[in-house]
């Protein structure tokens, strides 16, 4: 078995010095975290300092408009006519006119004149605030308490949470985007390295070197050497990426998320304050409408950090191993039996198609979690580590998760034996162009 | 000598047609010998049998009066028709790679390549990747891989095509010198001048069946036609007179007064009886037999073979 391992070893060895292969390893965290960097930067509102002249005929807003820190207000007693023609020469970006109604009532309905255009950020920060001290002007007119109404107008939270088989209550709600990641991310990786070992078989076949090596090993041995080598390559691959993604995210949230954590520290508080005061929190709270606009997202991140990564992490690497061993023997037969990729067509479409269908019940998850589709294709080995993991985050009874671990090992050793049969004749056959029955026939040569 | 490979009655079928049908044969040990045949007979079959690629389906193989097993890979070097390496790998590593798994140390193989480099005059290739070879390069890499271990069985399929003649020459020598060693060389090739030069013994292949075997020498003589080529000076016409009905002439051919005649003996006639006929009418210059080159035997005996199973199709070389 000493062979095998020279075979493994060279097949790592020849990806670990493929400078493309270098490359990507180093540069897809670097895409990854600058994509969702990209993403976020462009979703964050552009902060432009602006300078806001307020004329305010009213006298309302004067003591309870107030700006924020890239909004500064100076009020004024000038005529709009003459705040205009000064404006063009002045220091303010723009003039935030309120005016009185024609019967002299206050009206809800103001005009902004500016310099360049100053963003929505802007815009909707004056437009609520604006709004608020107007509604609550409202109220006071007809004495009602404001805080009467914000408490009276509190979100209401339904906690779906799941009960599992030992009466534990498990998270649900929310991380339907994680499972489905999780199903994506086990697609892309058994298709990502059962394409490495694809293309490795094909290439010693082409190479014409396969001839030379079958006389020295046994084209299993040389078969079960590449799949495994090509696994290392993966783990390693994987764990680079994995460790360089985290390292940058975690220095690049520092940068960008700093706000985030912040405001999720003021959530969990606020959070507290509801549970305890129930309806009457709101006196207590600095900001209901903030509370609530974030309540969904910061949920979101609560169900997540309930999420035992341990463990998702380690059944993701069991389903990996698995799937990936099942595919790559099946993509190793096919790459034994044709000549050049472009001949592969007709034979990938069967591989390709359940990955497609699991892909397609990691998206039935997000809807229905527990349908038939779903649990049956957890079970499947051509579907199972991608639906399996998208079910995990969300809670599957162990012996499901166990029987459909098992399933995918016991038909793994199955396709192998397949692969292997296939494997040893393909790789000897030039010139002829393969079709299903000639592999059938393969499979019953001595 | 006794013999390294025993092939007992072997088959080996697939789907659609029969590759090797109760082929017999046996190489002797430290013996070239020739498996000849043409595209398709089976001759790649069996080198694969040889080489524990496929197994037959009947018969048996054995290997110094062994049955074949896989212990025996080590001492067999296998230089495919079909050969390549890894393109992209680099010279060196691929050698040392490919020789260790034929079982050989790493230390032990590294010292082996640089003796053989050198011997070549390749050292400077070793850092190189393949696809910086030529073709002949690569051959010559290629080569040493498989005698690198020093089997005791080297069976090379068409060693030479992509040689220089000057290479050609120098892996001939290789070969002779292999066998002067001790190894048995199992050749299977097209180019029958090599095959006369290099051969010890010969099996002929066609449509999977062993049509002829033994050793050249042998089978050149048993494929004597009784044709003679004389160059004399004198009357052509006195000559021809003299051979009376003891001989058919196929050739004519005079330069001044100098002929050349081919004829073929009949009816029992020898060669001292012939010349003792023409001796009084002429002064021979030259008298010679014709044996049969080992490209006409294998024509004719695969165009045989092909009338016998009703083929039209005609084998040319």
């Amino acid at each position: 078995m000493s062979k095998v391992g020279l075979i493994i070893g060279r097949e790592i060895k020849s990806k670990l010095t493929n400078k493309t292969f270098i490359i990507m390893t180093f540069l897809t965290p670097l895409i990854f975290i600058g994509a969702l960097g990209l993403i976020f930067w462009t979703s964050m509102p552009e902060k432009i300092e602006q300078n806001l002249l307020v004329l305010d005929e009213t006298g309302l807003f004067q003591n309870t408009l107030k700006g924020n820190d890239f909004i500064s207000l100076t009020f004024s007693k000038e005529q709009i006519s003459e705040a205009q023609d000064n404006f063009q020469n002045s220091e303010y970006s723009g003039i935030l006119y309120i005016f009185k109604g024609s019967d002299g009532n206050i009206i809800p309905k103001a005009r902004l004149l500016y310099k360049k255009n100053p963003g929505l950020a802007f815009k909707t920060y004056i437009r609520t605030e604006l709004e608020r001290i107007y509604y609550e002007y409202k109220l006071k007119a007809n004495n009602i308490d404001p805080n009467i109404i914000t408490n009276a107008r509190q979100g209401l939270v339904i906690d779906m949470e799941k009960v599992d088989e030992n009466g534990e209550i498990k998270n649900s709600e929310g991380i339907q985007l994680f499972s489905f990641a999780m199903g994506l991310i086990m697609m892309i990786f058994i298709l990502m390295y059962g394409m490495m070992v694809f293309r490795s078989v094909m290439e010693e076949k082409t190479n014409r070197i396969v001839e030379v090596i079958v006389s020295s090993v046994r084209p299993f041995e040389l078969m079960i050497g590449k799949i495994i080598g090509v696994a290392l390559v993966g783990i390693i691959q994987f764990t680079v990426t994995t460790l360089l993604t985290g390292i940058l995210s975690m220095v690049l949230s520092g940068i960008f998320l700093k706000d985030i954590n912040t405001m999720k520290m003021k959530f969990d508080d606020q959070n507290a304050v509801v549970h305890k005061l129930g309806t009457n929190a709101g006196t207590h709270l600095n900001n209901t409408a903030e509370f609530k606009d974030n309540q969904k997202m910061f949920e979101t991140i609560n169900q997540l950090q309930k999420i035992n990564f341990w463990e998702v992490g380690l059944y993701f690497f069991l389903f990996f191993i698995g799937g990936y061993l099942f595919y790559s023997s099946l993509l190793a037969a096919i790459g034994s039996a044709v000549d050049s990729e472009s001949d592969s067509q007709q034979f990938m479409l069967p591989v390709m198609l359940p990955l497609m269908i699991g892909y397609f019940l990691a998206i039935k998850i997000m809807i229905s979690p527990e349908s038939n589709a779903v649990i049956i294709g957890s079970f499947i080995p051509f579907t199972s580590p991608i639906v399996m993991m998208a079910r995990i985050p969300q809670g599957v009874p162990a012996w499901q998760v166990l029987s459909s671990l098992a399933i995918l090992y016991v038909s793994f050793i199955c396709t192998t034996w397949l692969a292997g049969k296939i494997y040893r004749t393909g790789i000897l056959m030039y010139g002829k162009k393969t079709s299903w029955r000639e592999i059938g026939k393969w499979l019953f040569y001595k | 000598m006794p013999p390294i490979l025993q092939i007992n009655n072997v088959t080996k079928r697939y789907s659609s047609h029969t590759a090797l049908n109760d082929v017999s044969l046996s190489v002797n040990e430290q013996s070239v010998f020739g498996l000849l045949g043409p595209n398709g007979a089976g001759k790649t079959s069996l080198i694969r049998i040889i080489n524990q690629i496929t197994g037959p389906d009947m018969g048996e193989v054995l290997f110094k009066n062994e049955k074949l097993s896989p212990k025996h890979i080590e001492q067999i070097g296998y230089l495919p028709e079909e050969r390549g390496l890894y393109k992209k790998m680099p010279v060196g590593e691929q050698a040392l790679y490919l020789a260790q798994l034929k079982g050989l140390k790493k230390a032990e193989a590294k010292k082996r390549l640089l003796y053989w480099f050198e011997k070549f005059d390749m050292q400077n290739w070793w850092k190189k990747r393949v696809d910086e070879l030529s073709k002949g390069m690569q051959q010559k890499v290629q080569f040493i891989v498989t005698i690198l271990h020093e089997p005791q069985l080297l069976i090379l399929d068409e060693p030479f095509s992509g040689f220089d003649p000057i290479n050609a020459q120098l892996i001939k020598n290789e070969i002779l010198e292999l066998r002067k060693k001790g190894a048995t060389i199992i050749f299977s090739t097209h180019n029958m001048g090599s095959v006369e030069e290099l051969c010890d013994n010969i099996a002929l292949l066609n449509k999977s069946e062993k049509i002829l075997d033994g050793s050249v020498k042998e089978i050149r003589k048993t494929f004597r036609t009784n044709t003679y080529n004389i160059v004399f000076k004198g009357n052509v016409l006195g000559f021809t007179n003299a051979l009376w009905t003891g001989a058919e002439i196929i050739e004519k051919h005079s330069d001044e007064d100098v002929h050349t005649i081919t004829v073929k003996l009949l009816n029992g006639v020898n060669s001292t009886q012939m010349l003792q006929a023409v001796l009084p009418v002429c002064e021979i210059i030259s008298f010679s037999e014709i044996i049969p080159s080992m490209n006409d035997i294998f024509i004719r005996k695969v165009n045989e073979g092909n009338q016998a199973l009703g083929t039209k199709s005609s084998y040319t070389e």
